[in-house]
């Protein structure tokens, strides 16, 4: 078993100061108390106050710049930021892991808001692909239309386009839910592993090809199904908590939920179970 | 010529959805491993069973619901109780002081409850590698 500590010669990377923590061993055992003080925040974030406003006009900036200068006003406390100008830059609001409210007045272009953990925003335009990927926590709320791949991987949050999306939304989800007020494209919810999709809309072909797991809610009409995507019951459960989420997204407040269909997955795709013992004797 | 003993067979009462009991199959027996989930990863949260910790935290966060803990089930690790923590990429074990309600929505919610607290704890795996690896 590795163990650097008597390892006498440095890596590259460790005389380069990369690396200060001691490796043991494969596996890391930490202990805490559940009972130390409250804390709601990630150890070193910004400690944020909502009614602390200011506004940011990131026209002459280049998206590092305006990501850099998010973050400066947030360690000054601001807990509300107005972007201004945001003339469809790519990669605006990326990697924000703390509680913030944010605003943009206008759109955005690619992968806006990506990587995020935490936030709660809003977007008065369109966004361009994969918006809001890799989402961990938080709420992301688009005003118009968004591109292909929206909410790609996200592992958890509200990610809400009030218009329409393009293909292959919820592409590899892991968790989260994702609500769309208009229609959605093909292949939407390609892949998933967790989570769930509201989609008050239509739907385009191969809803939920090969999805391992997860639910999709449909209120308009399926383009077709995908690979190992089955109707399932819609039950009380899910009727009450349709309704409530849909209040968290501020839209189909009058939306029949009862009429909606369920598609989850019919798990004829779990087929680790035969590759496994070959994937085995291969590594012996 | 010896009596016969009447052996009574003991039944192991088996509570619906208890940690760590579900009958493993003969293919999951073999190979060491279990195959998919052993607890409903897809049930959706009861709200009315929220801790005061859980009702703190969507405040403080100025979010309307449990958000990304909607996702958050009590599973285990090694026929303990573990909540999973995705930014460890490891299980978080429940302290055997803590008793285990017999339904899966009370478990969520004291999972929930203990992964937050983990993961805002400055002793988190992540506090060590934020300092070693930090950029920016």
């Amino acid at each position: 078993m590795a163990n650097l500590k008597t390892v006498s010669k440095k890596s590259k990377a460790q005389s380069m100061g990369m690396h200060t923590e001691v490796l043991t061993g494969r596996t890391q055992q930490k202990f805490f108390n559940p009972d130390e003080a409250e804390n709601f925040y990630y150890f070193g974030t910004y400690d944020v106050d909502f009614n602390k406003r200011t506004e940011l006009d990131v026209k002459d900036m280049t998206a590092p710049e305006a990501n850099k200068e998010i973050d400066n006003l947030m360690s000054q406390g601001y807990g509300t930021i107005v972007i201004k100008n945001p003339q469809g830059k790519h990669s605006l609001g990326v990697g924000i892991l703390n509680k913030l409210n944010l605003i943009f007045e206008g759109s955005l272009g690619y992968f806006g808001m990506g990587s995020c953990d935490g936030p709660i925003v809003r977007i008065n335009g369109r966004v361009g692909w994969s918006c809001a990927e890799n989402l961990m926590a938080g709420k992301v709320v688009i005003e118009k239309n968004a591109g292909s791949c929206f909410g790609a991987a996200i592992r958890g949050g509200d990610l809400i386009c009030k218009g329409s999306v393009g293909a292959r939304t919820g592409i590899d989800m892991k968790g989260g839910t994702i609500i769309i007020g208009g229609d959605a494209g093909a292949f939407t919810g390609f892949m998933m592993q967790r989570g769930r999709i509201i989609i008050l809309g239509d739907v385009g072909i191969n809803l939920g090809d090969s999805m391992y797991d997860g639910t999709i809610f449909v209120g308009g009409e399926i383009g077709s199904y995908g690979s190992d995507a089955v109707d399932a019951e819609l039950t009380k459960s899910d009727q009450d908590w349709l309704k409530r989420k849909l209040k968290v997204a501020e839209i189909g407040e009058n939306f029949d939920v009862s009429k909606m269909k369920k598609i989850v997955a019919g798990k004829k795709l779990w087929n680790y179970d035969n590759l496994e013992p070959t994937e085995k004797k291969g590594a012996i | 010529m010896p009596k016969k003993k009447n052996k009574k067979a003991v039944k192991t009462k088996e509570i619906k959805g208890q940690l760590g009991k579900k009958k493993e199959t003969a293919r999951e027996k073999m190979i060491g491993q279990s195959i998919g989930y052993r607890y409903d990863v897809n049930l959706l949260p009861d709200y009315s069973k929220l801790t005061p910790f859980l009702k703190k935290y969507i405040e403080a966060m100025g979010w309307d619901d449990l958000n990304w803990l909607e996702d958050v089930h009590m599973g285990y690790e090694d026929d303990r109780p573990a909540v999973f923590c995705r930014n460890a990429n490891g299980w978080v074990t429940i302290p055997k002081s803590i008793k285990l309600p017999n339904n899966q929505q009370d478990r969520d919610m004291i999972a929930r409850e203990l992964l937050v607290k983990f993961q805002m704890s400055p002793k988190h795996p992540l506090v060590d590698l934020k300092k070693a690896y930090l950029k920016f």
